[in-house]
């Protein structure tokens, strides 16, 4: 599937922002056997003083910029062509739920793709009493981890409202749990929680959905902004399993992923730091277009 | 170590500051060996304190003391103590090592510095300590100290650590133990030499006659590395090689901040926040009053995760946007880098005594507490079943073993003892989230109480500097002194004294300062400025004029209010209707105004410690003091008036020691500018109300005895104040200090001679207007100054203030 990115987030301030420096998370990444970034160009506007292309811990692309002169406003936009490669279903071979920990420890590796980085608390993320409670309320004996993955992700989606008005991204998980409330970013920060509160390393991605859904599909709930979505470890040989649990489904070839991390922190579209004062807006526009292709 | 036995002095005086020596049993004591007889190398110290009187000893204590306070040490406490600075709890008794055992620990602390250098270089490169199973990978992958952007990060100085300090202790065999290593930030360096000066007044004699290790040679040794490290930069061009290498400080909220203020004035160091810097194209530069400059050398005494809050924690308002990037760059050396921190963790502490040999080849030669990590099942066992001689707590705290905690447990029962979980099954819980370590028992030396010698518990904080002949030992220290007798580790959680640590040797030692040994009288490169201190100069400068002249306005009040006995009087009501104005309600003694403005002063001062001396410090918090004693009574008239008396001397103290003692480099200027734009506006503002048709009688003299001109206007005029002579004394009077021209006139110098103050030859806006203000008041007549053209100079003077701020202070 070849889909061209179209993203554009502006940023107004009503008095000049002095010193503004901005990390920029936007460029999807390329993932061997799964996805791939044919083109992508990131722009910002005003032209930037500074530019710097690289990437994280994570293996992500990122991009800072930054501006010597107050600025109005500021935008970024996204212009990318990607191709998502469709992945053949295969069985499960997750071991049993219990027996993560054992592989786990095999493991002596803290390279970007190691589970170990997923385990426990980070930066925005908690592990709360209450929702690994409500992760094992789900746990049927002899659970692999790949069906507990599901297992939770399911109640969280029957049990969840999705609410664009409910929570701030700043809102806290523990709040929108309790609320039963949120957009993707809580559902996937509550999934993520429940999931390492039962042992199973899980992690924050962030992407794009394609904006309209195939004909005779449902649109996807999620698709007007960026989307995210959770990646869990399942063993040495099930690895990453990527779950949008906002949509309750796998993750196919209507996801586009842009970065991995830890939780939202690590991966914040534009992550930036100014000095301003008076009010701000922002305002974020996505298109996930399917190339119409010859074959097609 | 050899000593000769010796058996207790018999000496009367002696035993009588002895009486109630008496270590406890299996306790080693640093004074008394293991059969109760008098290490050497205390003999001669303790001749000469039964010498002494216990008059002379109180007096002697007073003097050291005296000089801490006098020195303004102090430390700050994160309490609801209302000042929240407390004075520095200084053992006066210090703790006397001998020098060859000294240097058995020296040795040890270098080895595990090297060590520690190792480990960390391979946790944000190659990684195999976690490959090849010598750590496990939770404890990096979980820590909040291990910084993901830093991995792969080679700092630009090749070394990772410059700057560490050790925790020991001794063990009851005797030998020495580290409790904990101190690689973030570490502190307490600036303590100790103020320690060793206190504690050098308290025995002048005994200092000198004892043959003690002189500590500056190391601190020079260390001022030498960071040169080093500046000039390294600067060789492959890139940053010019005379900026000064500079202390990163959190700020004046941070506990440890008096002493980062006082080690930056003692080795010479520029002292910036995150603020004062920005990241331009990878350099790091400082915001200064003659423009951005870079620096290279960093010594960072905020904790990392602080430092960037673009890559690192993103709610950090001390952090320096960027500073990741410029680190990545290679064009800074930081003073230890970012992420150094994870080395304090508390499980490393169970591996390094394994990973020793496998990294340098050979067994640590100084140990550390002994310590399991509850992630294993063999040492989680161990730690289950020996629960009750153990302290049990979080495995990646970087506290130190003595610090209370959330979630604790020692000896067998959490340390909240409301908290009656099983130990065990919490243990089993939490598992890989624990550590235990061994109670340790330390040693105890003494320390004065009721004019004798008591035995405490101690540890004793080392510290270790790269220089460029390769790590160095400071040689001393400062001791950690508990509050009890009880000698296990967990005594010194209730906190206590701290004590200078002298290394005494067999033979003289050179006497040695940190002057160069070059010789020249060769000036240090010239220090910069940084903006927001000149911000809080020029602030410190508004408020202490504003205080002033709102001491003037109250004192004329009460005395006004004396001489008419009643409120009729209508210069009264004129007065009171001013004081109204500005927000100031004289039925207080010490309106909450006032109160306001000293607080402001104190904290623009506070924020700029290193830049004027410690007198002028103590002569604002000695306004402060003199304000907060006089209280919020309400007495009017005569006494009240005496009262502002009193403030209005205490603030001219310190007007005079800035004036007669401060340097006159730009930070001076700022001040000045300060108090003279204050000043001007200030008698704009009477002037305006004061001259105003509409003023009531007696106005004239209320002004003139504003002010302060009284004496001058008799000299001058020789005639009753008319409207004409009060106009030219108080503004347009080239000689008078308390006129507008005068200090308008001040302005325009100081205006001059800042950095930059004309482009391509022309005159800059602030510069202009200054010199366009004092062209009017020059050739001014009284009737042209009208009342509203002196609320139109205020406007003019506001704009000044703009022009400054915009050019100098952002």
């Amino acid at each position: 599937m070849l889909y061209d990115i179209g993203l554009k987030i502006e940023h107004g301030y009503a008095s000049p922002a002095e010193g503004a420096r901005t990390l920029a998370h936007l460029l999807p990444r390329t993932i061997w056997g799964q996805q791939t970034l044919i083109t992508g160009v990131l722009e910002a506007d005003p032209w930037p003083d500074e530019r710097i292309d690289r990437t994280d811990f994570f293996a992500n692309a990122v991009t800072e910029f930054a501006w010597r002169a107050p600025v109005d406003s500021l935008v970024l936009s996204l212009q990318a062509r990607v191709e998502r490669i469709a992945q053949p279903q295969t069985l499960d071979f997750s071991p049993e739920l219990g027996g993560l920990a054992c592989e786990l420890a095999q493991l002596r590796d803290i390279g970007p793709e190691s589970p170990h980085h997923f385990r426990g608390a980070s930066p925005r993320l908690a592990l709360s009493p209450a929702m690994t409670a409500f992760a094992r309320e789900c746990l049927t004996p002899g659970i692999t981890a790949q069906q507990a993955v599901l297992a939770i992700g399911r109640r969280l989606h029957d049990e969840m409202k999705f609410d664009s008005d409910a929570t701030e991204v700043d809102t806290p998980p523990e709040e929108a749990f309790r609320l039963r409330h949120g957009v993707c970013q809580d559902f996937s920060h509550i999934l993520i929680a429940c999931l390492r509160g039962i042992g199973v390393p899980a992690g924050y991605v962030s992407g794009f959905l394609r904006t309209l859904p195939p004909p005779g599909r449902e649109r996807l709930a999620g698709a007007d902004a960026m989307h995210a979505w959770v990646r869990a470890w399942v063993g040495v040989d099930g690895g990453w399993l990527e779950f949008d649990p906002t949509n309750d489904l796998l993750v196919g070839t209507d996801h586009v992923v842009v970065a991995y991390g830890r939780d939202y922190s690590d991966v914040a579209p534009d992550r930036g730091v100014l000095r301003t004062w008076g009010k701000q807006a922002i305002d974020q526009a996505v298109d996930v277009i399917p190339v119409e292709t010859a074959a097609a | 170590m050899d000593e000769i036995a010796r058996p207790l002095p018999a000496s009367r005086a002696t035993q009588r500051i002895l009486r109630d020596y008496r270590p406890r049993p299996g306790v080693p004591d640093e004074l008394l060996d293991a059969e109760g007889r008098m290490r050497p190398v205390w003999t001669d110290f303790l001749d000469h304190l039964a010498e002494q009187t216990p008059e002379a000893m109180r007096e002697r204590f007073n003097r050291g003391d005296l000089y801490l306070r006098d020195a303004g040490v102090y430390f700050r406490r994160y309490s609801a103590d209302a000042t929240g600075e407390r004075d520095w709890p200084l053992s006066h008794i210090p703790v006397i090592l001998h020098a060859d055992e000294w240097e058995e620990i020296s040795e040890g602390l270098i080895q595990r510095a090297e060590l520690l250098e190792s480990v960390v270089a391979d946790l944000y490169g190659a990684q195999s300590l976690i490959a090849d199973g010598h750590l496990p990978p939770e404890i990096i992958a979980d820590n909040p100290e291990w910084l993901r952007p830093m991995v792969g990060v080679r700092p630009a100085s090749g070394h990772f650590l410059h700057f560490l300090a050790f925790e020991i202790g001794r063990s009851p065999d005797g030998s020495w133990f580290v409790l904990g290593d101190r690689t973030q930030a570490p502190s307490g360096a600036g303590f100790a030499l103020e320690n060793r000066m206190a504690t050098s007044r308290v025995f002048p004699e005994a200092f000198a006659t004892a043959r003690v290790s002189r500590l500056a040679g190391f601190f020079r040794a260390f001022r030498e590395g960071l040169d080093e490290l500046r000039d390294e930069a600067a060789a492959d061009g890139r940053i010019p090689g005379n900026s000064r290498p500079a202390i990163l400080t959190p700020g004046p909220s941070n506990d440890t901040y008096f002493e980062h203020t006082y080690i930056a004035r003692y080795l010479g160091l520029m002292l910036l926040e995150g603020e004062d810097l920005v990241v331009v194209k990878g350099q790091v530069m400082v915001r200064t009053v003659s423009g951005l400059k870079p620096v290279s050398v960093l010594w960072r005494r905020l904790d990392a995760s602080y430092a960037d809050p673009l890559e690192l924690q993103e709610s950090s308002r001390i952090g320096t946007p960027g500073l990741v990037s410029a680190l990545r760059e290679g064009s800074v050396s930081m003073v230890n880098a970012l992420g150094a921190g994870v080395l304090e963790t508390r499980a490393l502490l169970a591996f390094l005594p394994r990973i020793a040999p496998a990294l340098t080849g050979e067994p640590l030669k100084l140990p550390n507490i002994a310590t399991w990590w509850c992630g294993q099942a063999k040492e989680r066992a161990h730690v289950v079943a020996n629960a009750e001689r153990m302290m049990i707590g979080q495995a990646l705290s970087t506290a130190m073993p003595f610090s209370v905690e959330a979630e604790m447990a020692l000896g067998g029962r959490f340390a909240d003892a409301a908290d009656d979980r099983d130990i065990a099954a919490w243990i089993e819980a939490k598992g890989a989230g624990l550590v235990g370590q061994e109670a340790v028992t330390l040693s105890t030396t003494p320390v004065w109480q009721d004019d004798g010698l008591v035995p405490r518990p101690m540890t004793v904080r080392v510290f270790a500097a790269r220089t460029p002949q390769g790590w160095q030992i400071m040689p001393g220290g400062y001791a950690r002194i508990g509050r009890k007798g009880d000698a296990t580790a967990l005594a010194m959680q209730q906190g206590g004294s701290v004590a200078d640590v002298w290394i005494a040797h067999d033979e003289p030692v050179p006497q040695d300062t940190l002057m160069k040994p070059r010789g020249a009288s060769l000036r240090e490169a010239p220090s910069v400025l940084p903006s927001r201190a000149a911000d809080n100069l020029f602030w410190l400068g508004r408020y202490v004029e504003r205080c002033e002249s709102t001491i003037r306005l109250l004192r004329a009040w009460h005395l006004r209010l004396e001489e008419t006995g009643g409120r009729a009087a209508p210069q009264i009501s004129g007065l009171a209707a001013h004081l109204k104005f500005l927000g100031i309600d004289p039925a207080r003694r010490v309106p909450a105004a006032l109160f306001d403005q000293i607080s402001a002063a104190e904290t623009c001062a506070g924020k700029v410690r290193d830049r004027f001396s410690v007198d002028a410090w103590w002569a604002l918090r000695d306004l402060a003091t003199t304000a907060q004693s006089l209280g919020g009574k309400t007495v009017q008239g005569d006494d009240s008036a005496r009262a502002m008396g009193l403030l209005l001397r205490r603030i001219t103290g310190f007007a005079g020691l800035v004036h007669e003692n401060m340097y006159r480099f730009a930070g001076w200027r700022f001040l000045s500018l300060g108090r003279a734009l204050e000043r001007a506006d200030n008698l704009a503002h009477l002037l305006a109300v004061f001259t105003d048709e509409t003023a009531p009688d007696g106005s004239w003299d209320l002004l003139v005895e504003l002010g302060d001109s009284v004496m001058t206007h008799r000299r001058r005029y020789r005639i009753d104040t008319t409207r004409d002579t009060v106009v030219d004394l108080m503004a347009l009077d080239a000689n008078n200090p308390r006129s507008v021209l005068f200090q308008v006139a001040a302005m325009r110098d100081h205006a001059e001679r800042l950095p930059n103050a004309r482009v391509s030859g022309k005159m800059e806006p602030l510069g202009r207007d200054l010199l366009r203000i004092e062209t009017d008041l020059t050739v001014g007549d009284p009737e042209e100054w009208t009342a509203e053209r002196f609320w139109e100079l205020r406007g003019d003077l506001s704009t000044v203030a703009g022009h400054l701020a915009a050019k100098y202070l952002g």
